[in-house]
């Protein structure tokens, strides 16, 4: 059996991939997705200490945590779109109106 | 596990809250939309809901399988959330026509985000933590981005989604680390847990992560940075709400969390939480001292408040609590009385913001510049108004707690905050009124819903016992 390590790793590595993502790159939908992976990286935390502690909760979560994640992804997209139609550009540099 | 009946019964305010969005709903849905029905159908359900709560204030006892926690704690901030909607609503329905918004969908997203708040307040575990916080944080997604033909609405709704939903990765993360190293989602369990993971490090990494989650919901430094812009670019009273319901739901969660979990005793968490709300007292005055765009000076102030009331948690005690409790109740009062003025005078395309269109405010609508003046001495603390007893409690709580740097910091800052708000009351009172300022019609149901909110900040100043008695109430 692999070692309950081996998945926090391997998922504390996609959280901070998709952290780092959410602050490098400009691309609004690009963004999105890292925030998605930073989601799915705890789904795998989640179910690995879920196994580990032979307790069901933890995956009860993770069918949360995907429904919500569907909902953002509408809600998220939707928003995106209605941003396009309107500047022509999802780069979230040239979204700067709001600033002080 | 069962559901029982009297779990059906304890939860009466968000089976009503439920019930009327999902009837605006099909109402929206099917018959066309009407504003004035929609509207007037969720002012009724949000009082009615507001109400069942308020006829409820005895102790806490668990439903659902103790995934909830009913009784008076959930809902104190239960009706505070019902009536900061009522408020909202009624401010909102001038706004909308105002701004050629001739749409009812609206009040249902304002209906299901109460019922996330609603929720988050009641939590006992994490899982209903989170589902509430993005029912609630989903529902205001969408209505900051409500005028989507406009550029600041969209920009504002396109900021406050990313941003919200990386927040969320990381309070998900805490989640998933505090159950992984105590075994469990459950608030009470893991606070018979934590004297055996209390030096974890898996524990406090998580604990960490939580914290940060719920500082940006609360708009607290350093996770700050997206409360100037959205409230900017939101329609305004729903930047008034999202300023004072998201927040004390955000808050309700933090003392549920934190205050069970880690208890009175001295530890790191609670200095992390003093050193936030002295980087939010500070950081938030400073800048809106810079500012002249009311709604932009309204939000910094809010990150400020943010840190007032951190220094009621930051003490750790019960004192820290109440005051916590009594200023959210306050704070909900006069932000949204604010906001609302600022809403009743704005005019289409985003004008009428600055400080210097209130100019001679006094002449042209003495009531409304009368009640700006209440909240703006309220939020800047002056000893009868309410907003005085607010700052009074939490201070004392941290000086208890043998904090003196941190009220220190806080009088310091208000001492600053007040050079602001006054500079708004000299623009209504001591200028002329601009040669080419519009005449507008505020219509009466904003008028009273404003004057209804000044004479609460009076009367809940000049006699506090009437909240702290029910705070007390329901925390013990």
């Amino acid at each position: 059996m692999i070692p309950l390590q081996y998945y926090l790793i391997v998922s504390a590595v996609m959280f901070v991939i998709g952290a780092v993502g959410v602050i490098t790159r400009r691309n609004a939908l690009v963004v999105f997705m890292a925030i998605e992976l930073m989601l799915n990286s705890v789904n795998l935390t989640l179910v690995g200490f879920s196994a580990f502690l032979g307790d069901a909760s933890g995956q009860i979560l993770v069918f949360f945590v995907m429904t919500v994640a569907a909902a953002e992804a509408a809600i998220g997209l939707a928003i995106i779109i209605a941003l396009f139609r309107k500047k022509l550009t999802v780069n979230l540099d040239e979204i700067n109106i709001l600033k002080w | 596990m069962d559901v029982y009946i009297s779990d059906i019964l304890l939860n009466a305010p968000f089976e009503i809250v439920v019930l009327t969005a999902l009837i605006v709903l099909v109402l929206e849905s099917t018959r066309g939309t009407r504003p004035n029905i929609s509207s007037w159908t969720s002012i009724g359900g949000l009082s009615l809901a507001a109400v069942a709560a308020l006829t409820n204030l005895g102790a806490s006892v668990e439903t659902f399988g103790g995934m909830l926690q009913s009784g008076g704690f959930a809902n104190y901030y239960g009706a505070l959330f019902c009536i900061s909607a009522v408020m909202t609503i009624l401010f909102s329905r001038n706004y909308f026509e105002r701004q050629n918004y001739h749409r009812g969908e609206a009040y249902i997203l304002l209906l299901f985000a109460t019922l996330g708040m609603m929720v988050i307040a009641a939590s006992n575990d994490l899982i209903m933590i989170f589902l509430g916080i993005e029912l609630m944080s989903i529902c205001l997604y969408v209505l900051a981005g409500l005028f989507r033909h406009r550029d600041r609405s969209n920009e504002a709704s396109l900021k406050y989604f990313l941003l919200g939903a990386f927040a969320t990765g990381f309070l998900l993360y805490g989640i998933a680390l505090i159950y992984g190293s105590t075994g469990t989602t459950n608030i009470a369990s893991i606070r018979t847990a934590f004297p055996h993971v209390s030096h974890d490090l898996l524990f406090l990494t998580g604990s960490g992560l939580l914290l940060a989650g719920f500082a940006f919901k609360i708009a607290a430094v350093p996770f700050h940075m997206w409360a100037p812009d959205v409230y900017e670019g939101s329609p305004t009273p729903i930047s008034g709400f999202m300023s004072t319901g998201a927040k004390a739901a955000a808050f309700a969660a933090l003392i549920a969390v934190f205050s069970r979990v880690f208890g009175p005793s001295e530890n790191a968490v609670h200095q992390i939480i003093a050193l936030i709300a002295a980087a939010s007292m500070i950081a938030g005055n400073v800048v809106a001292l810079a500012q002249s765009n009311l709604k932009r000076l309204l939000a910094y102030s809010s990150i400020a408040h943010a840190g007032y009331m951190l220094v009621g948690l930051a003490a750790g005690t019960a004192d820290g609590q109440i005051g916590v409790m009594y200023y959210l109740a306050v704070y909900a009062l006069m932000n949204l009385g604010a906001f609302g003025i600022i809403g009743a005078l704005e005019t289409e395309n985003d004008q009428n913001l600055q400080m210097d269109d209130y100019a001679g405010l006094s002449e042209r609508e003495p009531v409304l510049a009368a009640c700006m003046a209440v909240f703006l001495f309220g939020l800047a603390g002056f000893p009868p108004l309410a907003g005085f007893f607010g700052k009074y409690y939490v201070f004392l709580a941290a000086v208890k707690a043998r904090l003196l740097w941190l009220a220190v910091i806080g009088v310091l800052a208000s001492l600053m905050s007040a050079y602001y708000y006054l500079r708004i009351i000299v623009f209504m009172y001591f200028e002329k009124t601009k040669a080419e300022s519009v005449p507008i019609s505020v219509p009466m149901s904003v008028r009273w819903t404003v004057i209804f909110c000044a004479v609460l900040v009076l009367l809940f100043g000049l006699f506090p016992s009437v909240i702290v008695q029910t705070v007390l109430r329901v925390l013990f």
